[in-house]
């Protein structure tokens, strides 16, 4: 087949608008044909058919050239103010984009054969086969935009979707009220990132990532200041913190557990949480070196606070809830300390062993019959030998075993972050990084150990307990087989040697001025610049060189360390567990409550904001509403009184003048008696009265 | 098109149909029904023709010429009046950019809202007269361009308003109509003075080269016909023309309504029945935007430029307070009442940044408002027909019971939070993008996009109160939309959707008329802000 530019471009179009073809059609019809949810699954394979061939093209003929086609969405032609102005739409097709394509639809597809079977017997069976179609949908326009607009545009519809499957049971208040968490906690990011798009909009005048990037290079900071710089590329990544479940916003995905499984599987793998990385890969190149410390130590603090409340939690889900949380905060930490490549591998070979956990304790919960407390499990390798050998194949990806993909990424984290603490200083990102790996192996084998090793603690339900059909396990198959090195690289020991990063997915280089980068990467000038792929400095390369052994070792001793410590604990109980707890008592709960953080938000925040609420409504109806009121009120009364001014003086005056005449009118009648003599007496009296004054005579 | 008068057909149809009903036996209620669908279709139609006649690349805005669908010709003329010469008033209409979409979203909410009149029971005969009366009056206010034409349609609406609350209302319609009666005239006392100081301060030539004194708005927008001592013409060095701005501002922002004048809404809509609550939301707060958008701004730009600040700092206070005071409602038709004050205040902002994307956003926000505000009134008015109850902590589970109905209230809630997607992002967006750009209210721009996450807040706390968690056991018997119902909800979806995902459908019949209006300010203000 000949690969051509827009042949690969046409083909992206249609796997992006496939899901929602599938969305729309269910939800339309999705009831009177029963069947309709197979068309769904069908459409997702579909696609993932089609983005492999996009990937294969892409990664053949294209491997060092983006492929970005635009359209034209909104003309203001030539406005006034702020100039000739278009809104474009488009699609970008770099190696990370067809690279995630595929990781998305291959989990999406099967989490969709999963859902089959798991979601079996729902009575909105073909309704949550919709909502998969519109996430996944939402997640690929995330992944194939050109632009940060519709990045925007479908990172919000990511956040309906996750809105509608996470509170896919509604009927339980606590799932409506996970969704709603969700939602609005990832608002209040997107606020930040909003108002980032605003200020490079204003600068920049384009939405689009590479016009961005440019004008950075050439010279145009934002609002002519650096700072204004780091602003942006902080306010943008606030995105990646509400999506990407970073701290201070990681408090709505342990919530969102209260989905059905294979959704959370979708959201902690492929779509909604990998957005946030993806965001800031996307915008890594115009980072400054201010922007990347405040995003290493977001992410170091956040993985490091994940994997501390990830040890005593006794929910299946919620453990590996907060494992990926801790994981992506490694993701974030990774493009903060600038090790672009192993941050967005990890990202891959995460989303594959972090799938097939989910999926596997879905298979668990549907096999105890919805019981997911690890305290009433134990025992379940012999019921569940498939879910077992790939949960445990997953579980040793991610407390990064060697052999497995978990440990090539991971190692290749950890090793940048030993690189920037000894370029920069900052040592304590290294010394999260180590911990959290020693606590990701300690807890992720404590829910091994706990779910399935040892005596059952629940018999009953252990007694019922069956391996789930094919359906279900043949994707933990699939998941479990991708969490092994050799899909990634012949050289298990050497990540950089192999396909991935040797080939596909390079750092890229900087756009931002060389003043507010880190040292180390400002390109070293040679003399001939025939090492044009290097990015970093010399310096870098090296100290990268000199920490590769050292971080791979360390890795593995703190890893082996935290199994050896879960085994001592809850398999060989060496240690009395129970009393260990009670010696550590207010430490054990202030993980067990998760840091309090969510108290905390709920007296502070919400607390705060409703009763700010309630007394601006007391305000608006009382004291507003009150001067309309009392207004009308002062009007009425104003009227009352001239009311009574018009009765008692006004219209007093007319009827006195009435009254005065009437007196004058009974006074004088009675001189007209009517008797001839009378006037006649009065006539001779009035002329001589008249006669006296005038004197005539 | 030449030659038809299609605007005075569009304006006036109403009245003939009142006429009609007027004639017709009071217990034929279907026919007077039907008569109404049918005059209100016809509307509809007409306001397509218009849409499909329309020139895009004509600009309108002060200049006669290139406003469309033009009717002119003297209407009243008195000669021989010693002091006050000759009064001479036209009868003008035209629509530009800025009124096409206008005309279309009055058409369009008089046809949902005479769907949604159907269950008015009471003296059906005097309502459907009243409705049709209201409808020509809102649909005059849009297409004048002689003030006094565009002041007596403004009046006109009150009175059908008046009654169709103070009759068809809720418990305390009284109390409500007097308010909202009350209210608007009050601003449009103001109004009215402004009208008569700019008359006597602007003359117009007439063919034989002789002045008179004109209300055409095109005339008051030209500088140049003022005389030398009007008492607004800006030629007087003692003018009045700040403070008439400030009278005029008032007389919209009531009906907008922009905070501190809005506490007449929230009574309003309580109490007045479902489909005129749609008119009220859909329609009639937009004239308060429009007014100024066609009046206050082309006609006294200088001033409009030195208060942006002002209004964009009540269009924040409008989109703050409205949010957070919403948040506190337990009466669902209150609390969609301020989300309409705080929605409103998105058209204020984006007006106030006197930039094309700003402005075009603003009148794109309008008819989204229009259309969204709508839907969620006819929302809470099926659920209020059927329960007899609007208390928010009244329902739970309603999704379960009423799945269509659940499945347009998403669409509805979603679009007025602003979900891309859906018509209202991009009006928001661009409000945002337009504000954005001036320095001086960058700061209250900021602010103001926290509205975009209350209003997230309310919408979905509401959401999940009525329609998410498990079902009350009261509400067992409510039935799903029925087929009257379903064909209020779907042309508005389809609107909603539609203009989510190809808004340059609307947006180009604007664009060039904004762009112009824009123009006209900054080219008519010699003096310039920080900023531009």
């Amino acid at each position: 087949m000949i690969m051509t530019e827009s042949l690969l471009v046409n083909l992206s179009v249609v796997v992006l608008f496939l899901p929602l073809l599938g969305f729309a059609t269910l939800i339309f019809f999705g009831k009177k044909i029963p069947k309709l949810y197979l068309f769904e699954v069908g459409i997702l394979f579909g696609a993932l058919i089609l983005s492999i061939i996009i990937m294969y093209g892409k990664l053949t003929y294209f491997i060092d050239s983006d492929i970005v086609s635009k359209f034209r969405w909104i003309s203001f032609s030539a406005a006034p103010l702020p100039g000739y102005l278009n809104i474009e739409l488009g699609i970008k097709l770099d190696n990370i984009a067809v690279i995630m394509l595929v990781v998305v639809n291959i989990i999406s597809s099967l989490v969709h054969l999963y859902s089959i079977e798991y979601m079996h017997g729902d009575k909105r069976y073909s309704r949550y086969f919709a909502y998969l179609g519109i996430f996944t949908f939402s997640m690929l326009g995330i992944v194939l935009t050109d632009n940060i607009l519709m990045m925007y545009i479908f990172w919000e519809l990511v956040g309906l979707s996750s809105y509608l499957l996470i509170g896919f049971w509604f009927e339980k208040k606590s799932a409506a009220d996970a969704s709603k968490k969700a939602f609005i906690v990832n608002r209040v990011g997107d606020i930040g990132m909003f108002v980032g798009i605003l200020i490079l909009f204003f600068n920049y005048n384009t939405f689009s990532f590479d016009s961005i990037f440019e004008k950075i290079s050439a010279g145009l900071l934002p609002f002519g200041s650096e700072a204004w710089l780091t602003a942006a590329g902080i306010l943008v990544f606030m995105g990646a913190v509400g999506k990407s479940a970073q701290f201070p916003l990681h408090v709505w995905l342990p919530d969102a557990m209260e989905g059905p499984t294979p959704v959370s599987a979708l959201i902690h793998a492929a779509t909604m949480v990998a957005a946030g990385v993806y965001l800031v890969a996307r915008i890594f190149v115009m980072l400054t070196a201010d922007a990347m410390l405040v995003i290493a130590v977001i992410g170091a603090f956040t993985s490091f606070i994940a994997a501390t409340i990830a040890i005593t939690q006794t929910d299946i889900k919620k453990v590996l809830a907060y494992s990926t949380i801790s994981q992506l905060g490694y993701m974030i930490m990774s493009l903060g300390v600038g090790a672009y490549a192993f941050a967005f591998f990890h990202l891959v070979t995460h989303a594959f062993f972090k799938a097939c956990l989910f999926l596997g304790s879905g298979s668990v919960i549907h096999a105890m019959h919805h019981e997911q407390d690890i305290r009433n499990m134990g025992g379940l390798r012999k019921k569940l030998p498939i879910t077992y050998l790939t949960f445990l194949i997953s579980t040793l990806a991610i407390s990064g075993v060697p052999l497995t993909s978990g440990f090539l990424s991971k190692d290749g984290i950890l090793a940048g972050t030993l690189v920037f603490g000894k370029l920069t200083g900052h040592w304590l990102i290294p010394f999260f990084g180590f911990t959290v790996a020693a606590l990701t192996a300690f807890y992720m084998f404590r829910l091994v150990i706990l779910t399935f090793h040892g005596e059952p603690r629940d018999r009953h339900k252990y007694d019922h307990a069956h391996e789930s059909p094919f359906v279900m396990v043949a994707p933990l198959a699939v998941l479990a087989t991708l969490s092994i090195f050799i899909f990634y690289t012949p050289n298990p020991i050497a990540p950089d040697a192999g396909w991935f990063l040797g080939n596909w997915v390079k750092t890229p280089e900087q756009v931002t001025p060389h003043t507010t980068r880190f040292d180390f990467m400002i390109p070293t000038e040679t003399e001939s610049h025939v090492h044009s792929e290097i990015v970093n400095s010399e310096l870098y390369t090296e100290t990268m060189h000199w920490a590769h052994y050292p971080a791979m070792i360390m890795s593995i001793l703190l890893g082996g360390l935290g199994i050896l410590i879960a085994f001592v604990f809850y398999q060989w109980r060496k240690i009395d567990i129970d009393k260990l707890t009670e010696k550590i008592k207010p430490v054990y709960n202030f993980s067990l409550n998760k840091w309090y953080i969510d108290e905390l938000y709920e007296i502070t925040f919400i607390g705060q904001t409703l009763n700010f609420s309630k007394a601006l409504a007391w305000f608006d109806n009382n004291i507003i509403d009150g001067i309309v009121n009392g207004s009308a009120y002062v009007t009425r009364y104003a009227s009352k009184l001239s009311g009574l001014f018009d009765i008692y003086v006004v219209d007093g005056l007319v009827n006195f003048s009435a009254f005065f005449s009437g007196f004058l009118g009974l006074t004088f009648k009675k001189l007209q008696t009517g008797k001839v003599q009378t006037y006649v007496v009065l006539v001779v009296f009035s002329v001589i009265i008249l006669l006296f004054f005038f004197k005539p005579f | 098109m030449v030659g038809f008068p299609i605007l005075s057909l569009i304006t006036f149809l109403p009245i003939a149909g009142m006429i009609i009903i007027l004639f017709l036996p009071k217990d034929k209620q279907n026919s007077i029904r039907y008569t109404t669908l049918a005059i209100t279709a016809l509307q509809v139609v007409l306001a397509i023709i218009l849409m499909s006649n329309y020139n895009y690349s004509a600009a309108g805005v002060f200049e006669e010429k290139s406003f469309q669908f033009i009717e002119k010709f003297r209407w009243i003329e008195i000669s021989g009046i010693s002091w006050l010469g000759t009064v001479k008033i036209d009868y003008f209409l035209g629509i530009d950019g800025i009124s096409m979409p206008m005309v279309l979203l009055t058409a369009i909410i008089s046809f949902i809202a005479t769907i949604s009149s159907w269950n008015i029971e009471k003296s059906v005969k005097g309502y459907f007269a009243l409705f049709l009366l209201l409808d020509t009056g809102m649909m005059g206010v849009f297409v004048a361009l002689d003030f006094f034409l565009f002041y007596i349609f403004w009046e006109l609406m009150l009175l059908p308003m008046y009654f169709l609350i103070g009759i068809w209302g809720g418990p305390r319609k009284e109390y409500a109509a007097i308010k909202f009666f009350i209210y608007t005239l009050f601003g449009s006392v103001f109004m009215l003075l402004v009208m008569i100081g700019l008359y006597f301060s602007a003359t117009e030539s007439l063919a034989d080269g002789s002045k008179v004194f004109t209300f055409n708005l095109l005339a008051l927008m030209n500088q140049s016909n003022f005389t030398p001592d009007g008492i607004l013409s800006p030629f007087n060095p003692h003018n009045l023309r700040f403070i008439a701005y400030l009278a005029l501002f008032v007389g919209f922002a009531i009906k907008i309504p922009m905070f501190p004048f809005h506490t007449w809404l929230p009574d309003a809509h309580v109490e007045a029945p479902t489909p005129i609550s749609v008119i009220l939301a859909g329609v009639l707060l937009k004239m308060g935007t429009y007014g100024i958008l066609r009046i206050s701004y082309p006609i006294f730009p200088e001033i409009t430029k030195d208060l942006i600040w002002y209004i964009a700092l009540f269009g924040m206070i409008n989109i703050i307070y409205g949010a957070l005071v919403a948040l506190a409602q337990k009466d669902f038709k209150k609390l969609i009442a301020y989300s309409s004050i705080s929605h409103m205040g998105y058209v204020l902002l984006g007006m106030a940044s006197l930039t094309s994307t700003g402005i075009n956003g603003a009148i794109l926000q309008m008819f989204n408002h229009g259309t969204i505000t709508a839907m969620l009134f006819l929302i809470v008015g099926v659920v209020y027909d059927r329960a007899h109850t609007r208390g928010i902590y009244d329902f739970g589970g309603l999704a379960t019971q009423m799945p269509v109905y659940s499945g347009f209230v998403t669409v509805a809630f979603f679009a007025a939070i602003g979900l891309p997607g859906l018509s209202g992002f991009i009006s928001e967006a661009l409000v945002f993008v337009g504000a954005f750009s001036i320095n001086l209210i960058r700061v209250l721009t900021i602010i103001s996009t926290l509205g975009i996450l209350l209003g997230a807040g309310y919408m979905l706390w509401t959401l999940q109160r009525i329609f998410l968690g498990p079902l009350n056991e009261k509400w067992t018997s409510l039935p799903d939309l029925d087929k009257r119902e379903y064909f209020m909800f779907v042309p508005l979806s389809m609107i909603i959707i539609f203009l989510g995902v190809y808004p340059s459908a609307m947006l180009d019949i604007m664009n060039a008329s904004v762009n112009t209006l824009v123009n006209f300010i900054h080219s008519n203000v010699s003096t310039t802000l920080s900023g531009f």
